[in-house]
């Protein structure tokens, strides 16, 4: 018999064909542990391919809520041959391997344990179609897994009922298949791997999303009625989203729904169409990633110039050029902030997680309509794409929208408008929408400069008077946007962590590592920018920031450096570009690795100030 | 140079339509082209066909791009909102603005540089799309405001100032849109205001993309004797195909033309659009003919104007995409936000 097992505490990771249908039973198990009360934490890593290209799916479960990523497979579920090598390679040692043994197959590892299922053999056996015989192989090894990492069958069961909801005819089947694979396990096979789930109660109140459906439901909830879009992964799911729940949330009386959704010719047009149903008083906005940022940069400046509310999600992936589509990277960052040929700076939301993509999806609709100005949530395809495990989503049913500085018919019977004056001295104008009014209102929206009425304008006072308006209007959004999460952990510690967006699992947990080997160190979760004074207040109280982020060149480093004019010796570059999640494990290696350089801090010295 | 306001000085009884307006109230700022440009005369023909149409001048979006002919929306309709976009982008904005709301009268000029090189893609899936829109491009072979460089629409055999020709064939925007499914689709001179002004009329009212491909000479650049684009070649080689008349939906059509010349077409807003054949051989309403007399027309130089093709089945991109008789930007908060009731139901679905 094996040792006591280790619970709730592991990796679990497949290997398969992409295309295969291995999608949704790799889903299935995430949502299983899930509902057994078990914070998952899913990563797709998958190939810029639909179908035949290795893809891999990974879940930790960790009891602790530990959402990371974390390297080192304890049960390897390897259904792929073109890849076991290097499947076997990521089994920890003690760990884990089964794999399809209707072709037996060694492998070199001593120090894991292997077991073999004859999978194809057993859907050979029960069925005679080659399709079904390749669909049911992926639910005989969720199977398995009931039986061998302790998946709860009533809980299977019940996720196969409800995910066939509307095919019943392919519960019955999904279930021989289920069973076949939990009874030969049961059945024939002796050995168990070290890890093992058991029901606990750490998910009440939690749900399981990706960060793309979160903005998409938070773009519906802030009542956007255009959504204007090119396909590109990884955004693509998030109009996608939107639209599947405009079609129920929106339905009119006449079986229409208030929502329109085109899908442009290019992300040029994309753009250039979200900015008119802007200028025409509807809440519109695009999602694209680097490459249509890219191709959008034109219209952004004509945005930000004409003064035109706009949302734009950028769901980052891998760049430059086309990059790695698949893999995610937090590398638009100055792209993003300073986007569009001449003098530009945009306010970027940074969400974290599924939750923060709608709360801030919602938020960039109020920013955009508040600040005249597009608006860039940049998410990432760990965010965008993976299942997260969240708070359950809320909503307040007091909110209403805050369409900004409009001017209707009456309040037009009142002013002098002029659409580009600063009337309140925050730098933000007045706008009115066409139609409103007979004979006031009306003005000329252009790209070039332009008087405060809206005429155009050569004289370079008046051009540099309004580039100086526009500049304060967005420096004076910094106070009004998502603030940083700031964690003190030791009053005195002289150390922080400096990072944005989904490496805040990562980050969190090293810390707590680092805390563990004795560098207690602070922590700061920029959420938007430009930054606002806490940030510039909190690198002050520090000697050192490690600022931490997914791209080459720590984009964000040259922010704070540039915007919030923190001294460069005293920001850290902590850079990442392999395209994968972050793990505890490279920020711990990381930090401590700079830590060694920094003079006064040695390897072995606390770091918590006398 | 900045914009000059027109003095809004005017003669005590000029006529007023039922707005209450005048010819003037539909004018803009001053024109800042060259004396004797062409798309002087396109927005003369604008102001007088949208006086003469009665349209509530802030019930229109004007919709540009750049170059001399997207100045032209700044010269006309001073009550309406303007938008001068993007090099080539205006189909996209305008179709945003259209998405957004519905009810308004959308108007956009461009010029052949905007559409047919730098626009080209916007261009054509705007049409694709039947954006509910007139779309007027001023089309002078030439790039203006960059002092004369070749533009796609310009003729092979058409030489410019210098002599010199281009190795490339024109692009015929008005072949290019029938094939395309736009609805209405005209060419006209800007030298020939009383063909434009009711081809004008009947491009607004019509429901869908409607296109008027019109030339309108450049006379800095493009208004020499070897100029395929110039007005005198235009007027020699101008063979008029159809006339059309708009006639308002209470009124009566006045008889004027030879029994069976003239074909009543009943816009969806009711108002009766008459086209008068002037080219027994020319159906504009049977794509299959009209593309290839278009083409041969083309071949032997001469400039077909009127209404090239007209299709009655008016639609746009609402009725085809199926959003609500409302327009989007007057629905209300309450029926946009779903509110928490079914937020947690989706709470609910994934667990």
């Amino acid at each position: 018999m094996s040792p006591d097992p280790m619970f709730n505490e592991f990796v679990l990771k497949f290997g398969t064909v992409n295309g295969s249908g291995s999608a949704s039973a790799n889903f299935l198990c995430a949502k299983v542990l899930f509902r057994m009360g078990l914070p998952v934490s899913a990563k797709n890593i998958f190939p810029s391919n639909i179908q035949g290209l290795p893809t891999w799916y990974e879940i930790r479960v960790s009891e602790a809520g530990h959402m990371a990523r974390r390297a080192g497979i304890d049960v390897m579920v390897a259904m792929n041959p073109a890849s076991y090598l290097r499947d076997a390679a990521e089994v920890v040692p003690g760990g884990t391997l089964i794999y399809d043994s209707t072709l037996q197959r060694r492998f070199d590892r001593t120090d894991i344990q292997v077991i073999g299922i004859p999978i194809a053999r057993i859907c050979a056996e029960h069925w005679t179609d080659t399709r079904q015989r390749q669909l049911f192989k992926n639910m005989i090894y969720v199977g398995a897994l009931i039986t061998l990492l302790g998946l709860e069958d009533s809980v299977v069961e019940q996720l196969i009922a409800e995910q066939f909801k509307s095919k019943p005819k392919l519960i019955e089947p999904n279930m021989k298949a289920l069973h076949l694979g939990r009874d030969y396990a049961r059945d024939q096979i002796e050995a168990r791997p070290s890890v093992r789930a058991r029901h606990s109660d750490k998910t009440t109140g939690k749900i399981i999303m990706t960060g793309n459906e979160a903005a998409g439901l938070g773009a519906l909830y802030a009542g956007a009625t255009v959504a204007t879009w090119y396909p590109i992964t990884p955004s693509t799911s998030l109009v996608e989203n939107f639209e599947r729940h405009a079609v129920k949330l929106r339905r009119t009386a006449d079986g229409k729904h208030n929502a329109a959704v085109v899908q442009a010719e290019d992300e040029l047009a994309a753009i250039g169409m979200a900015i008119g149903a802007s200028w025409n008083g509807a809440r519109a906005f695009t999602a694209t990633s680097g490459p249509g940022i890219s191709l959008m940069a034109e219209f952004i400046g004509l945005a930000y110039f004409a003064e035109i509310p706009l949302v734009l999600f950028d769901i980052q992936r891998g760049g430059p050029s086309t990059g790695m589509p698949t893999r995610t990277q937090q590398s638009d960052i100055l792209t993003c902030a300073y986007a569009s040929h001449g003098d530009t700076l945009h306010i970027l939301l940074l969400p974290a997680d599924p939750h923060e993509c709608f709360t801030m999806s919602v938020d960039a609709f109020d920013l955009a309509d508040r600040y005249q100005t597009p608006i860039f949530v940049m998410s990432d395809l760990d965010i965008g794409m993976n299942d997260w495990v969240i708070d359950e989503l809320t909503w307040d049913d007091a909110r209403r929208p805050d369409r900004g500085k409009v001017l209707d018919a009456a309040a037009l019977e009142q002013v002098e408008f002029a659409r580009y004056r600063d009337v309140d001295g925050d730098g933000i104008p007045y706008r009115t929408l066409p139609g409103t009014h007979p004979t006031k209102g009306a003005y000329f929206t252009r790209g070039t400069s332009h008087t405060d009425t809206g005429g155009y304008t050569e004289d370079g006072r008046l051009h540099g008077q309004m580039l100086q308006r526009i500049k304060e209007k967005i420096d004076g959004s910094a106070e009004h946007l998502p603030a940083p999460v700031i964690d003190i952990r030791d009053p005195d510690a002289r150390l922080a962590i400096v990072n944005f967006g989904s490496t805040d699992p990562a980050v969190r947990e090293g810390l707590e590592e680092l805390d563990r080997e004795g560098h207690v160190m602070n922590h700061m979760r920029l959420r938007a920018f430009p930054f606002a004074k806490s940030v510039k207040d909190f690198a002050a109280d520090h000697d050192y920031l490690f600022v931490i982020e997914q791209n080459r060149d720590s984009q964000m480093r040259h922010l704070l450096l540039a915007e919030a004019e923190i001294p460069a010796t005293k920001l850290i570059a902590i850079p990442n570009i392999d395209g994968m999640p972050l793990t505890a494990a490279f920020v711990r290696e990381f930090v401590l690795q700079a830590l060694r350089r920094l003079p006064g801090y040695g390897e072995t010295e606390r770091i918590v100030a006398e | 140079m900045t914009h000059i306001v027109k003095p809004q000085f005017r003669h005590p009884r000029l006529a007023t339509n039922s707005q209450g307006l005048t010819r003037r109230d539909y004018e803009g700022v001053i024109s800042t082209l060259c004396a004797g440009c062409g798309h002087d005369s396109v927005t003369a023909a604008i102001v007088e066909a949208c006086f003469e149409l009665e349209l509530p001048a802030h019930r229109v979006a004007k919709m540009s791009g750049i170059g001399c002919s997207s100045k032209t929306t700044n010269y006309f309709l001073n009550h309406s909102h303007g938008f001068n976009t993007v090099h080539g982008r205006m189909p996209s904005v305008a179709t945003g603005a259209n998405l957004a709301n519905r009810d308004l009268t959308y108007l956009g000029v461009s010029g052949d540089g905007d559409t047919a090189s730098i626009g080209m893609g916007q261009f054509v899936h705007a049409v694709r799309r039947r954006v509910n829109m007139l779309y007027i491009c001023e089309n002078n072979g030439t790039y203006g405001l960059t002092k004369g460089q070749f533009s796609a629409t310009n003729d092979r055999a058409s030489k410019n100032r210098k002599g010199l020709d281009t190795p490339f064939d024109s692009i015929d925007l008005c072949n290019m849109a029938i094939e395309l499914g736009a609805g209405f689709v005209a060419r006209s001179f800007s030298g020939d205001k009383a063909q434009l002004v009711p081809l004008i009329k009947a491009g607004i009212r019509y429901k869908g993309f409607a296109l008027i491909d019109v030339i309108s000479p450049c006379v800095t650049f493009n208004n020499h004797a070897t100029s395929t684009k110039s007005y005198e070649y235009v007027r020699d080689h101008n063979h008029m195909i159809g006339r059309v008349d708009l006639v308002p939906a209470a009124e009566e059509i006045e008889a004027d033309y030879a029994p069976g010349t003239a074909t009543d077409v009943t816009l969806h807003d009711g108002s009766q659009m008459r086209f008068a054949k002037l080219d027994e051989t020319y159906d504009p309403t049977d794509r299959e003919t009209a593309l290839p007399a278009l083409e041969r027309y083309r071949n032997r130089g001469e400039v077909a104007t009127g209404l090239l093709y007209l299709d009655a089945r008016e639609a746009d991109l609402h009725d085809l995409i199926g959003t609500p008789e409302q327009p989007l930007n007057e629905i209300s908060e309450a029926e946009l936000c779903p509110g928490s009731g079914p937020l947690a139901s989706i709470n609910a679905a994934h667990r």
